[in-house]
């Protein structure tokens, strides 16, 4: 790519009208950045300020109550903490399962020949794109019957079928994963399941690592099914809360403890994410379309 | 014969590898689907504390959601706000991702734009459209910084407007999805012969002409899916909506989305306008992977 990239450049330097647009490019590139951060912005510096500072109207520079509004959020009614734990502990384990589980069925497909093979496969596929809320309405009923009504399994167990999490990681078996290192591993007496656990999935630490930090991101972020599933204030999750939070009747809050909860829930993610950008962008990608 | 039943042996394991996988879909989406479907056709409710149903009734739920104005209603206000929110992202992506692929603009910072531009996918939909909801409160910071540098003599109340409470729905989907939207398009740009911008510019194509002859009409499957998996990702338009109206889709309902109305049948236990409801959002969905599948099959073809 960097050799065509110079032989084109090369060519095309036609002076003053690339000027031009990479001064466009530029300040286009700016106003977006701007649009992106400016929410983020605004929520960093109104979760410093008090109650009072923040009816007074706004000011970009930031306050000093940070640590009280801290305090006042950790001493509210909102059960936060206990709340972020859930989702915590929620995400982990549906990003675990997910990636472990749909490597399993990637390897599957990828490793064997069987007669329900490309059936499988394009079934996978057809279903990809099914929305789970069409089925809440059925999975509702069988979590009760089932007694996972009200618990946090309800939302952890499914995660072992995730076909997006499959396409991603059958994609990457494909570019990756050569079967004469399967076949090789055979020959020197290793079981199928072993080779699996010890030769796979270290191979697929990549894949894996993408799909665990998409996995608990989306899991993290869910409102929908959590919300109708957990109904105890001790097993909500972050999400269910920032919505309690907007239907009381807000007004009557400190403000500044509210802007805090929102950042509570937002800055952690964005932590994770300035660490791991490289890896969540290129994973886009991949799980996406063919480049 | 020796050699073959060692593969037969072996690939027995394919099976079992596959049982997980199989046991949960089956368990978890294919029984939940066949029960929703099966809830459709029954009057099923709560009046008060009365319980009506179930009673088979045919197809007088589709009716009803239909006949009553609801899923029309509902499915206009949801498309409506796709739609808002989708033709500035699909532009804003296409100049961007022809800008970050465009070998003669060298643009620096690369890594960091894309970082930036990507970062509001991954934020909690709840917390940013409650982040927006104090934002554009009426005393909130966005009137009070429009009253300071005097665009607004008294604060606009953005919450009581139809079109100012879809704008903001949509502005919200917009900033979510168009970095995403923006890689998967420069991964399809970068995926073009380089050869083809080459022979162009022998022949003197300003950068132009070579978008629209050659970068779009090569971009167009990649266009196609990005369009229906958004619009198919705009059907289930739920937490933003949800959660800066509290679940009303005020003003006057002109922002309650179809998930929004079918998370409100869950909530009552109205099990057999919801099922009526889901089904409809099945069909829907599932002729739009369809589609997308074609695509993407056919792709997979081309590429080994």
């Amino acid at each position: 790519m960097a050799a065509n990239t110079n032989d084109i450049a090369g060519q095309t330097s036609k002076g003053a009208s690339v000027h031009a647009r990479r001064l466009l490019s530029y300040l286009v590139l700016i106003i977006v950045t701007f649009l992106c951060l400016f929410w983020f912005y605004v929520l960093f510096i109104n979760a410093t300020r008090s109650h009072s500072e923040l009816s007074a109207g706004f000011t970009p520079i930031p306050s000093t109550h940070f640590i009280d509004n801290w305090i006042s959020l950790k001493n509210g009614t909102q059960p936060v903490f206990t709340g972020m734990l859930n989702s915590l502990f929620i995400a982990v384990a549906t990003a675990a399962l997910a990636t472990y589980f749909s490597t399993m069925t990637a390897y599957a497909i990828h490793a064997y020949e069987f007669k329900a093979k490309k059936a499988m496969f394009t079934f996978i596929l057809m279903v990809m794109m099914i929305p789970t809320q069409v089925t809440a309405l059925g999975f509702l009923q069988l979590i009760g019957k089932i007694g996972l009504d009200n618990n946090a399994a309800a939302l952890i167990v499914p995660a072992i079928a995730s076909p997006a999490v499959f396409f991603y990681m059958k994609q990457y078996m494909d570019s990756t994963l050569p079967l004469s290192l399967i076949e090789a591993a055979r020959i020197d007496g290793s079981g199928e399941f072993r080779t699996f656990n010890q030769i796979v999935v270290p191979l697929m630490k990549p894949a894996i690592a993408v799909q665990a930090i998409f996995s608990f991101v989306t899991s993290w972020n869910n409102y929908f099914t959590p919300a109708l599933v957990l109904h105890d204030d001790a097993k909500k999750t972050l999400p269910i809360l920032i919505a309690q939070l907007r239907s009381a009747d807000f007004l009557k809050f400190d403000m500044g403890q509210v802007y805090m909860m929102i950042a509570f829930s937002i800055f952690p993610v964005i932590l994770v994410y300035l660490i791991v950008s490289r890896q969540i962008v290129g994973g886009v990608t991949l799980g996406g379309v063919k480049g | 014969m020796n050699k073959k039943s060692k593969v037969v042996r072996y690939n027995k394991w394919g099976y079992i590898f596959l049982i997980p996988f199989v046991v949960a879909y089956l368990v978890f989406q294919m029984v939940p689907l066949v029960s929703t479907v099966y809830n459709s056709f029954f009057e099923n409710y709560r009046a008060g504390l009365m319980q009506i149903g179930p009673n088979y009734i045919g197809f007088e739920n589709f009716k009803t959601i239909i006949t009553n104005g609801d899923l029309p209603t509902y499915l206009q206000n949801t498309l409506i706000m796709w739609i808002l929110g989708f033709i500035p992202q699909i532009l804003l992506s296409l100049l961007l991702g022809a800008w970050f692929t465009d070998p003669s603009l060298r643009l620096k910072c690369q890594t960091f734009f894309k970082t930036v531009i990507y970062l509001p996918n991954l934020i909690m939909a709840s917390a940013f459209a409650m982040l927006f909801f104090t934002l554009f409160a009426d005393s909130g910071p966005v009137n009070s910084i429009l009253m300071q540098i005097g665009v607004l003599s008294h604060a606009y109340k953005f919450m009581s407007h139809v079109w100012s409470v879809r704008s903001l729905v949509a502005t919200m989907n917009c900033l979510m999805w168009f970095g995403n939207t923006t890689i998967l398009l420069m991964a399809g740009m970068m995926g073009i012969d380089p050869s083809l911008y080459e022979a162009a510019q022998v022949d003197g194509a300003t950068s132009t002409q070579i978008f629209y002859k050659i970068t779009l009409p090569l971009l167009k499957p990649i266009l196609i899916y990005v369009m229906i998996t958004s619009l198919i990702g705009g059907l289930q338009m739920f937490d933003v909506p949800q959660v800066l109206t509290n679940g009303t889709g005020d003003p006057m309902r002109s922002s309650m989305t179809l998930i929004m109305y079918l998370n409100k049948h869950l909530f009552s236990k109205n099990y057999g306008l919801g099922g009526a409801l889901s089904v409809f959002m099945f069909i829907i969905t599932g002729i739009l992977s369809l589609i997308v599948f074609k695509f993407t099959g056919k792709e997979d073809k081309d590429g080994r």
